[in-house]
C-alpha cells in the first residue's frame, strides 16, 4: 500500500449547517391548508361532512403510518386505539364536559394508555406475529366495547354525545365542526411530521430498515418501538375524539378489523412512510366507501379492493411513488 | 494494557458451532489483522463480539467489563463499534441522518465536524440518501457511523471488500488515525495489503480457532506459513 495522506485530527471544525426546511414543501402545505379551510364556504353540508370524515380518517391513517411506514410495524388492530379514544371522549362529553379541549385530551390519553398497556408485549414480536397480536388486541377491544354495556352502550354504541363546545359555544354547524376537526387534524399531522423528521424519527426509520444495525449502534430498539406504539395510540386517540365530535356516536364497529384494514389500505395506497400519501389514501378510502359506495349499491368495498390490487401492481410505492425521486447531487 | 480479552469463546448458529474456544487479547491503541480462509469463523467472531450472535459459552471482557451474552445495544454503549461486512447503511436515511443517529448525545473525541474533516466526501454527500452513494462512499459512511459512537474498540469486517484502491487507502488512513487515538482495532480482512499496512500483529483463524499470531513484519517474512494457512503465495 502506498503512503496515505495524513488525515485530519478528529474534533475539527467548520461543518455545513444542516438543511432547515424545504420551502416548496412548506408553501404547498400552506396552500393545501388554505384550500381546505375555505372548502365549507363552497361545499354543500353533505360534502362538508364527508370532508370532515376524510380529515378524521386521514389523521388516523397518519398515526398508523407512523407504525407501518415509518417504523415497519404493520398493525391490524390500530382501530382499537381510535375506538378507545372515541369512547373516552364521548363518555367524558356526556358525563363531565364537552368543552374543548377536554374530550380531545381525554381521547389522546386513553388511546395512549391503551397502547401502553398492550404495546409492551406486542413490540417484542415481529412480522406475522406482530400482525396477529395486534389483530387479536383490536378484536379484544371490540369485544370489550360490545359487552361493557353500562359504559359503552354495548352493540347499540355510545349515543347522545353532545356537541363539542368551544369557549362555551356549541359547534352546532357542520362547518364549525369541520374547522375544529381541520385545526386539530392539522396540528396532529404537524406533530407527527415533526417527530418523523427529528433524530428520533430517523432512528425509527433505521429500525425499519435494519433493526440489528440500530442495536449495534447502541439503540435500545424495543424501547423505541414501544414509545412509537404509544405515540401512535395517542394520535389515534385524538382521531377518535374527532370522530365522536363529528358523528356524535361511537359503535363497536369503529374499533373493528374493518376499520383497521381500511386504514392499512389507506397507508398502502398512499405509499407507506409518506404522511401526505396516507392522507391521500384516507381521502380515497372515505370517498369511495362513504360518498360513492351508496350509489354503487353498497359495493364501495369491492371498488376499494380493486383499487388496492391496481395500486399494488402498478404503484408499488403507492401514490407517494408518483413524486419524482430526489436526484443525486454532485454526482 | 489488555483492553479486549476473549477466553474460551464458543459460538455459532442454531446447532452449528462455528467458534471453538477462541482466546484473544487486544491492547488499547493496537490493531490486530485477522485473516483466514472463507468459513474460518472470522465474521462469526466479530458478530459475536458485537452481540449480534449469542455465544454458547466463554468470556468476553472489554475494559474489564464482562460483555458475553449482553444485548448489542449494551455492548455498543460499552464502547464497541462494528463496521459490518457489506456496509449495511440505511438506504432511506441521508448521510446527515446517519451521522446524527450515530453521534446521538454522546460526547468524546470524535465529532460530526471532525469526521467530515476526515472524510470530506461525506460532507459533499450530507443531504443525499445513503442508498444513492457509491460503494466506497457507503463504506466511508459505515466507518464514520462507527467512529461517531466514540468507541474504544472497533470491529471492521472486510472494509475493503469490492472497493477501489484509492478508497482502500483512505480506509487505511482512518484506521491509522483510530490507532493514534488509542482505539483498539480488530480488522478482519482478505486484502493482505490493507492488513499489512495497518495491523501491528496478524492472527490467522482456521476452523473456528486462532491458530497463529505474530507481529506483522514477522508474518510478512514467512511466506511459507502464510501460504499454508491462507492458501496464497
Amino acid at each position: 500500500m502506498t503512503a496515505v495522506a495524513s488525515p485530519a485530527v478528529p474534533g475539527g471544525t467548520a461543518a455545513r449547517p444542516p438543511r432547515l426546511t424545504c420551502g416548496r414543501g412548506a408553501l404547498i402545505s400552506v396552500v393545501v391548508l388554505v384550500v381546505l379551510a375555505a372548502a365549507p364556504l363552497f361545499l354543500a353540508p353533505f360534502a362538508t361532512t364527508t370532508l370532515t370524515r376524510v380529515l378524521v380518517f386521514a389523521l388516523f391513517a397518519v398515526s398508523l403510518d407512523l407504525l407501518v411506514g415509518v417504523t415497519g410495524l404493520p398493525s391490524l388492530g390500530h382501530a382499537g386505539y381510535l375506538g378507545a379514544g372515541a369512547y373516552a371522549a364521548g363518555w367524558v362529553s356526556i358525563n363531565v364536559t364537552a368543552e374543548a379541549p377536554v374530550p380531545l385530551l381525554v381521547g389522546a390519553a386513553v388511546g395512549a394508555l391503551a397502547a401502553a398497556l398492550t404495546g409492551w408485549v406486542t413490540v417484542r414480536s415481529a412480522g406475522v406475529f406482530f400482525l396477529m397480536l395486534t389483530l387479536a388486541i383490536g378484536e379484544t377491544l371490540q369485544q370489550v366495547a360490545d359487552s361493557w354495556e353500562s359504559v359503552t352502550g354495548g352493540a347499540n354504541g355510545l349515543t347522545g354525545v353532545p356537541l363539542v363546545r368551544l369557549a362555551g359555544t356549541p359547534l352546532a354547524n357542520v362547518g364549525y365542526t369541520y374547522w375544529y376537526v381541520l385545526a386539530v387534524g392539522a396540528l396532529g399531522f404537524a406533530l407527527v411530521a415533526v417527530l418523523v423528521r427529528s433524530p428520533w424519527g430517523a432512528a425509527l426509520r433505521g429500525i425499519r430498515d435494519n433493526e440489528p444495525r440500530m442495536r449495534a449502534l447502541g439503540y435500545p430498539t424495543s424501547l423505541y418501538k414501544y414509545v412509537v406504539f404509544v405515540v401512535a395510540g395517542g394520535v389515534a386517540g385524538i382521531a377518535g375524539s374527532l370522530l365522536v365530535a363529528q358523528q356524535r356516536l361511537v359503535t363497536p364497529a369503529d374499533l373493528g378489523f374493518l376499520t383497521s384494514s381500511f386504514a392499512l389500505l389507506a397507508v398502502v395506497i398512499g405509499g407507506a412512510g409518506s404522511l401526505w400519501g396516507a392522507c391521500l389514501g384516507a381521502a380515497l378510502v372515505i370517498v369511495i366507501r362513504d360518498a360513492l359506495g351508496p350509489s354503487l349499491d353498497g359495493h364501495g368495498t369491492l371498488v376499494l379492493g380493486v383499487v388496492f390490487v391496481l395500486v399494488v401492481y402498478l404503484l408499488p410505492r403507492g401514490a407517494a411513488g408518483l413524486r419524482p425521486r430526489r436526484r443525486r447531487e454532485n454526482a | 494494557m489488555t483492553f479486549l480479552q476473549v477466553r474460551g469463546l464458543v459460538s455459532g448458529y442454531d446447532r452449528s458451532t462455528v467458534l471453538n474456544a477462541v482466546d484473544l487479547d487486544l491492547d488499547s491503541g493496537a490493531t490486530l489483522g485477522l485473516l483466514g480462509r472463507n468459513g474460518a469463523g472470522k465474521s462469526t467472531l466479530v458478530l459475536t463480539l458485537a452481540g449480534l450472535v449469542s455465544p454458547t459459552s466463554g468470556s468476553v471482557t472489554v475494559g474489564g467489563v464482562e460483555l458475553a451474552g449482553k444485548r448489542p445495544d449494551q455492548i455498543a454503549r460499552a464502547g464497541v463499534a462494528l463496521v459490518p461486512q457489506g456496509r449495511r447503511v440505511w438506504a432511506t436515511l441521508t448521510v446527515g441522518e446517519h451521522l446524527t443517529l450515530a453521534a446521538g448525545r454522546r460526547t468524546g473525541t470524535w465529532t460530526v465536524d471532525g469526521i467530515l474533516d476526515l472524510l470530506p466526501r461525506l460532507r459533499e454527500r450530507r443531504r443525499q440518501y445513503a442508498g444513492q452513494l457509491s460503494g466506497g462512499e457507503q463504506q466511508m459512511l459505515a466507518v464514520a457511523r462507527a467512529l461517531l459512537t466514540n468507541p474504544r474498540l472497533v470491529l471492521l469486517d472486510e472494509p475493503s471488500d469490492g472497493l477501489a484502491p484509492a478508497i482502500v487507502e483512505q480506509i487505511g488512513a482512518v484506521i491509522t488515525t483510530m490507532r493514534a487515538e488509542g482505539v483498539a482495532v480488530l480488522l478482519v480482512e482478505q486484502d493482505l495489503h490493507l492488513a499489512f499496512a495497518c495491523a501491528d500483529e496478524i492472527a490467522v483463524m482456521e476452523k473456528g480457532a486462532l491458530v497463529h499470531r505474530v507481529p506483522t513484519p514477522q508474518f510478512r517474512r514467512d511466506p511459507e506459513t502464510a501460504g499454508r494457512l491462507l492458501g496464497v503465495s
